[in-house]
């Protein structure tokens, strides 16, 4: 194939990792737990405005941190967050079968600051 | 293999997103790889034409997503490795052995091949010289890559001003298993020589090369003791890197009397992250 010929992105199929980690089990590898900030992709086709920028209030805890410094436990479905103080779900993103679900019931209360009018949860 | 088919960009006169709004959602936008540079034996830096970008900050991430031939699709995050004063965007892309994207990245990819990509992503993990300093950096392997971001975006704007560069004192502390895996190695050593607020630490945990005078060890307390800005000088902290790093430093770095508001991390993971995802 000659360079710079146009090649649409192809994966190499054999390379395919299982997406198979259940919900519940998302916690099972170290290795998935990341920041809040991984999470502002899919968070961005939900909000508008960056919310990993935004404070996050943990209804279980009350600590008050940035989306951003949420713990994130990513698997194939979507993103769980934790609070980093006492490990309660604050939000979960999930994209099923060509669906989008949002679940914010462990945040108490979500505040944006710089913006118009105030964005809650 | 360079700059084919590339618009003159002007990014360096575009007004970077400042502002965590926006008016829509985040388009996917199809990028043309304009060169494909080898850092490691395992990682290479795309550079990318992206019509229609809208400027970036230092330390933010994109979206990359591939789709297969039957429709299935794969995305995974990058960080952005170019200085928002760049007219291109350059990701710095590790190659993990069992990965579904990242071979694809670092192995198949040319130039004039073209990618799909969205960004730019993410308002917390992000760093501008209007911030200021003093700014420690601790990166441990491909965890660099939005940390050398910021590295050139000060570079950029500060150059031709002494003064402003003293205004932002910065260190850096890098992790890497060998010399040969220091990413941006040839870049590093002069930034620092030519600029007396940059400091560039370098550890080698597996190897190093004969008279090697830099640390040999994993990055620990007393080493970041050594290094940090005392905490008395409430320095911005970002750490990026595999995620048993970033929670050891993070961890380390408030026992050592940093303020937890001012230490961002970014751990590197498979699905998401930063440079090395799959």
């Amino acid at each position: 194939m000659t360079v710079g010929e146009h090649r649409e992105a192809v994966m190499n199929r054999e390379a395919r990792t299982g997406p198979e980690e259940g919900v519940d089990d998302e916690r099972a590898g170290e290795v998935l737990r990341l920041d809040g900030n991984a999470a502002a992709g899919i968070l961005s086709e939900v909000f508008v405005p960056d919310l990993t920028t935004a404070r996050a209030t943990c209804a279980n805890c009350g600590m008050i941190r940035a989306i951003g410094a949420l713990l994130v436990y990513a698997h194939g479905m979507g993103m769980v967050m934790r609070c980093p103080n006492c490990d309660a779900v604050v939000l979960r993103v999930a994209r099923p079968r060509r669906q989008l679900w949002v679940d914010l019931t462990g945040a108490k209360l979500v505040v944006m600051a710089g913006v118009g009018a105030p964005s809650v949860a | 293999m360079v700059t084919r088919g590339v618009s003159s960009g002007t990014a360096a006169t575009r007004e970077p997103g400042s502002s965590t709004l926006r008016s829509a959602a985040i388009a996917w936008r199809l990028a043309t790889v304009v060169d494909v540079v080898t850092e490691t034996p395992r990682a290479r830096t795309l550079v990318l034409d992206v019509p229609g970008w809208p400027g970036h900050r230092a330390g933010q991430h994109v979206d990359v997503r591939l789709t297969a031939d039957d429709g299935y699709q794969a995305e995974r995050s990058y960080s952005i490795a170019s200085a928002p004063e760049d007219a291109r965007i350059a990701l710095t892309v590790q190659r993990l052995d069992d990965g579904e994207v990242s071979p694809y990245l670092t192995d198949v990819l040319r130039g004039g091949d073209r990618l799909e990509l969205r960004g730019p992503i993410g308002g917390y993990f992000v760093w501008g010289v209007a911030l200021g300093g003093p700014l420690f950096l601790v990166a441990g392997g491909s965890g660099i890559v939005p940390l050398m971001a910021m590295l050139r975006h000060r570079a950029a704007v500060l150059t031709a001003n002494s003064d402003a560069r003293h205004g932002v004192p910065t260190r850096l502390l890098y992790s890497s298993r060998r010399w040969e895996d220091v990413f941006y190695r040839a870049e590093l050593a002069p930034l620092a020589e030519d600029d007396e607020t940059l400091e560039v630490a370098l550890t080698l945990t597996h190897e190093a090369p004969p008279g090697w005078t830099g640390f040999r060890r994993l990055i620990d307390r007393r080493m970041l003791a050594e290094v940090a800005w005392p905490p008395a000088e409430r320095p911005k902290v970002f750490v990026c890197g595999p995620t048993p790093l970033v929670e050891a430093v993070a961890t380390a770095l408030v026992e050592l009397g940093h303020d937890p508001a001012l230490v961002k991390t970014e751990r590197v993971g498979p699905t998401g992250g930063s440079g090395s995802a799959a």
